[in-house]
């Protein structure tokens, strides 16, 4: 397996409070790879630095073998790392077709997602796509967020949390959609806390404790004790 | 070593009081040796160091950006200027009156422009003096938008004059200055002993405790708007007596000078950016540097200010700390420490062990 | 028929505090910074104008015209030289460095044009008026009302009907987040500061036209120009002309009842409405 992105011994310092010590994390295109771990254990570090919202050093975090650790958010995106953020964060005065759109600058090549393609996958959205972004449900928004990335026809998506706070039907429409996404050959990078959907949607999986990674391999190799173990430690 | 302790005091501080009484003592004695020019450069610089506290205690402690301090300069000198002419009060008696009916003013007119928040508060302090400015100009009796003078019956006819007068064999118009001088001299050592006793209070762990966060400050119990309104009206006092001693020396008022923005609020922030905002040592600092500056470069006019202005942004975009700022990051020096900091206990020396 | 004509008056004035607003208000929405130099940039756009028309003769509405791609040219320098570089503090230095601009900008108009006053030609147009009902309507006074909303609506099409609008109302909403949909806000930042000079520019004619200026001038178009944007509401640009309006009208009254209150009752307005309504009159829509 050769590494589409990797992190090697990626830290991540927030001030003088250090999230992350050394993690080694790899993805190879169109694979889907899950991050899980309890709170605090550094996920969500993880992913703002991959999506250049944290600091990090040039070689910690590798595109093609190139070293692009600490690039600024926005061309993290324009290089083909697109970010579903935790909470889906949408901008509440901009309707839901308008939210898409903004997803659109962070483009840089074509890879097959517009408009119209994120409307097939979420048919729902094009029916509310004048709506303004906080009149719709949970799941509705958390769609519009998937989208929203997708617009920037990302290599890799990054999705923090994406069945927080949601129905377990909702969940699996999402998960649904995701393997639609990777049907499509982008790569899909989850942090999750529900370990079954997360163990059921990845190829491999990282559970991280305390700002390392204490565990990885293939879901069906893994016995749930190690994972428990390298989970709650 | 796990245990810490919470500490303020260290040993430069308390080298620093000593130092610093030393000062005091020499500034009280200068009138007996200095010319008369340099105790009045000193003279404004007690004023100026009043002034930047004043403004250090709201922007530097409690993030309260106020760009409108020059209506308490105003409202301080013009209390002074009503009660000697319009009551007729004996003109130091007139300066207390009128700090204390302005710190009294300072309470509504904060509850008013507290209702703004941030940049807002700032603006809207901006406009409080602009009203003020406009109403006092419309006081006939001092003398409407032209301003007024001091009479010179209410300057040298106290006993207190004649005595200086007499001890050092000056003048009246000189004895006064002398006095006004000691008076600006024990109102500025007052005023830094009131700021670093205040932050070292329940007041200084309260606006602490909002800057570093509103949400988690009213989480813990403080209440924000009380601490905030607090710390307005403090710094008003000081600002105000300043005024009333400036007004005093200067003998002369007018709205335009009382309620000057360039003066009373440029300047200070100029003053305390350089020195180094939220440290009692900056503001001083800074006085020193702006008087240096300005009898060095102010005959230059525009330019002068156009410096003034460029030097004061350069400072905020390349060190946001100012000069103390700098020095006490490279040194670790606190003259007057005021933040709260942990320190930890010192471990037990191996020697006793063995 | 006075009350009527004062209101009138004080309406057409309006306008015009509505076109120092809408500037500050699009800058405080778009990157939530209050420019303190806002009215002094407005002094040195008509200063500009004045020179254009003064040293090579052009009539003033062609110096507008000249002066409005340079003065946006203005707007998006600052904003990349220095102002961007005040981002990451959230409140005091990004406030105390417009502060500094505004002093730098006062002194320099003085010393290269002195603190003499000036005011902006437009010939016989200046002193034109119609008369309807025992009432005078200036045109200059009718021209500057009908140029700011025309000002307002081109602004709320460019915000609600345009992909920078779109841009530009997200990062008002949330600048992380623009982020990572790939928009780098240092250039967001610009294009809206260069915007908001254009603005600058328009309203800086019209000051010019309407009364005299000198350097020291800029101070009191920011107070007029953030207590239109206080009283309107911060929400659209709409709300910011009625803002002006209001607070046209409050100095028209006071100024009717005595000269010396004209300032001082649009002033006491706008504190009764932080008094009575901190978050506007028109508080709830957002930009």
């Amino acid at each position: 397996m050769t590494a589409m992105l990797e992190t090697r011994g990626l830290e991540v310092f927030y001030g003088d409070f250090q999230a992350l010590f050394g993690v080694d994390v790899a993805i190879a295109e169109g694979e889907t790879v899950a991050i899980i771990g309890a709170n605090g254990a550094g996920k969500s570090s993880f992913m703002s630095a991959l999506s250049g919202m944290a600091r990090a050093k040039p070689e910690q975090i590798m595109l093609d073998g190139q070293p692009i650790g600490g690039t600024p958010a926005f061309d993290m995106v324009k290089r083909g790392i697109a970010l579903v953020p935790e909470g889906r964060r949408l901008f509440p005065s901009l309707s839901v077709e308008e939210n898409l759109l903004m997803g659109a600058n962070g483009r840089s090549v074509d890879r097959g997602w517009s408009l119209d393609t994120v409307y097939e996958l979420f048919p729902v959205l094009k029916e509310r796509r004048s709506q303004a972004a906080p009149s719709l449900s949970g799941g509705q928004q958390q769609m519009v967020a998937i989208g929203r990335a997708l617009m920037a026809n990302p290599r890799i998506l990054l999705c923090d949390e994406i069945s927080l706070g949601l129905s377990p039907a909702v969940i699996r429409d999402v998960y649904r959609a995701l393997s639609e996404i990777r049907r499509r050959g982008t790569a899909v990078l989850l942090v999750e806390q529900d370990l079954g959907a997360a163990l059921k949607a990845a190829d491999r999986i990282y559970c991280f404790m305390e700002g390392r990674v204490s565990l990885s391999g293939k879901p069906a190799e893994l016995s749930r004790d190690a994972i428990r173990h390298a989970y709650f430690g | 070593m796990a245990a810490y302790v919470s500490l303020t005091a260290t040993r430069t501080s308390r080298y620093a009081l000593v130092a610093s009484a030393v000062v005091v003592l020499f500034l009280l004695a200068a009138p007996h040796f200095l010319p008369r020019s340099l105790t009045q450069d000193l003279l404004l610089i007690f004023l100026l160091v009043v002034m930047a506290q004043s403004w250090n205690l709201l922007a530097g402690y409690a993030g309260l950006i106020s760009v409108g301090q020059q209506t308490f300069v105003g409202l301080g000198g013009y209390g002074l200027f009503a009660g000697a002419i319009a009551l007729s009060l004996d003109p130091l008696v007139a300066v207390a009156l009128s700090t204390v009916v302005v710190t009294l003013l300072a309470v509504p007119i904060g509850a008013l422009v507290l209702r703004m928040q941030g940049a807002y508060f700032a603006v809207v302090t901006w406009v409080v003096a602009e009203v003020c400015r406009i109403l006092l100009a419309q006081w006939m009796a001092l003398g409407g938008g032209t301003g007024t003078s001091l009479p010179g019956s209410a300057i040298s006819s106290t006993s207190l004059v004649r005595w200086v007068g007499e001890v050092y064999d000056v003048r009246a118009p000189a004895a006064r200055e002398i006095i006004i001088y000691w008076i600006a001299l024990v109102a500025m050592v007052a005023v830094i002993a009131a700021v670093y006793l205040l932050l070292r209070s329940r007041l200084g762990l309260a606006l602490a405790a909002i800057r570093d966060g509103e949400v988690a400050a009213e989480s813990i119990g403080v209440d924000i708007w009380r601490n905030k309104l607090i710390a307005y009206t403090i710094a008003a006092c000081g600002t105000a007596l300043a005024g009333a001693l400036y007004f005093l020396s200067n003998g002369r008022i007018s709205p335009d000078a009382g309620f000057s923005v360039l003066d009373w609020t440029a300047y200070i922030i100029f003053i305390v950016v350089i020195g180094g905002i939220g440290t009692i040592e900056g503001p001083i600092i800074g006085t020193i540097v702006f008087v240096v500056l300005r009898s060095t470069l102010s005959d230059h006019g525009p330019w002068y200010l156009i410096l003034l202005g460029a030097l004061g942004i350069a400072v905020m975009l390349v060190a946001p700390k100012g000069i103390w700022g700098v020095f006490s990051a490279r040194t670790g020096i606190q003259l007057f420490p005021t933040r709260r900091r942990l320190e930890p206990v010192a471990p037990p020396s191996s020697a006793t062990e063995a | 028929m006075s009350i009527v004509n004062t209101i009138i008056q004080g309406t057409l004035l309006g306008g015009l505090y509505a076109l120092y607003a809408v500037g500050l208000a699009l800058i405080f929405g778009v990157m939530r910074l209050v420019n303190l130099a806002h009215g002094d940039f407005i002094v040195l756009g008509a200063f500009v104008m004045l020179a254009l028309s003064t040293a090579i003769g052009l009539p003033a509405p062609v110096a507008l015209v000249i002066a409005l791609p340079f003065m946006f040219a203005l707007g998006w320098a600052v904003q990349r030289l220095i102002l961007n570089r005040t981002l990451e503090n959230d409140l005091l230095v990004p406030l105390l460095v417009t502060f500094g601009l505004s002093i730098i900008i006062q002194n320099g108009l003085l010393q290269i044009f002195s603190a003499d006053s000036r005011r902006l030609s437009l010939g016989a147009l200046e002193t034109a008026s119609y008369s309807l009902g025992g009432i005078t309507f200036g045109v200059v006074p009718l021209l500057t009302f009908a140029v700011a909303v025309v000002v307002v609506l081109g602004l709320s099409l460019l915000f609600y009907r345009t992909a920078l609008g779109r841009t530009l109302r997200a990062t008002s909403d949330s600048l992380p987040i623009v982020e990572i949909m790939g928009v780098d806000p240092r250039k967001v930042f610009a294009v809206a500061m260069g915007i908001s000079f254009v603005v600058i520019t328009v309203s800086a004619f019209f000051m010019g036209v309407r009364a005299n200026f000198d350097p020291s001038a800029g101070p009191s178009r920011l107070l007029y120009a953030f207590e239109a944007v206080v009283i309107g509401g911060l929400g659209s640009f709409w709300g910011t002309l009625i803002g002006g309006v209001i607070l046209g009208i409050a100095q028209a009254v006071g100024g009717a009842i005595n000269p010396a209150y004209q300032q001082l009752a649009g002033h006491l307005v706008f504190l009764a409405v932080i008094l009575l309504r901190p978050r506007g009159l028109l508080a709830g829509s957002s930009i």
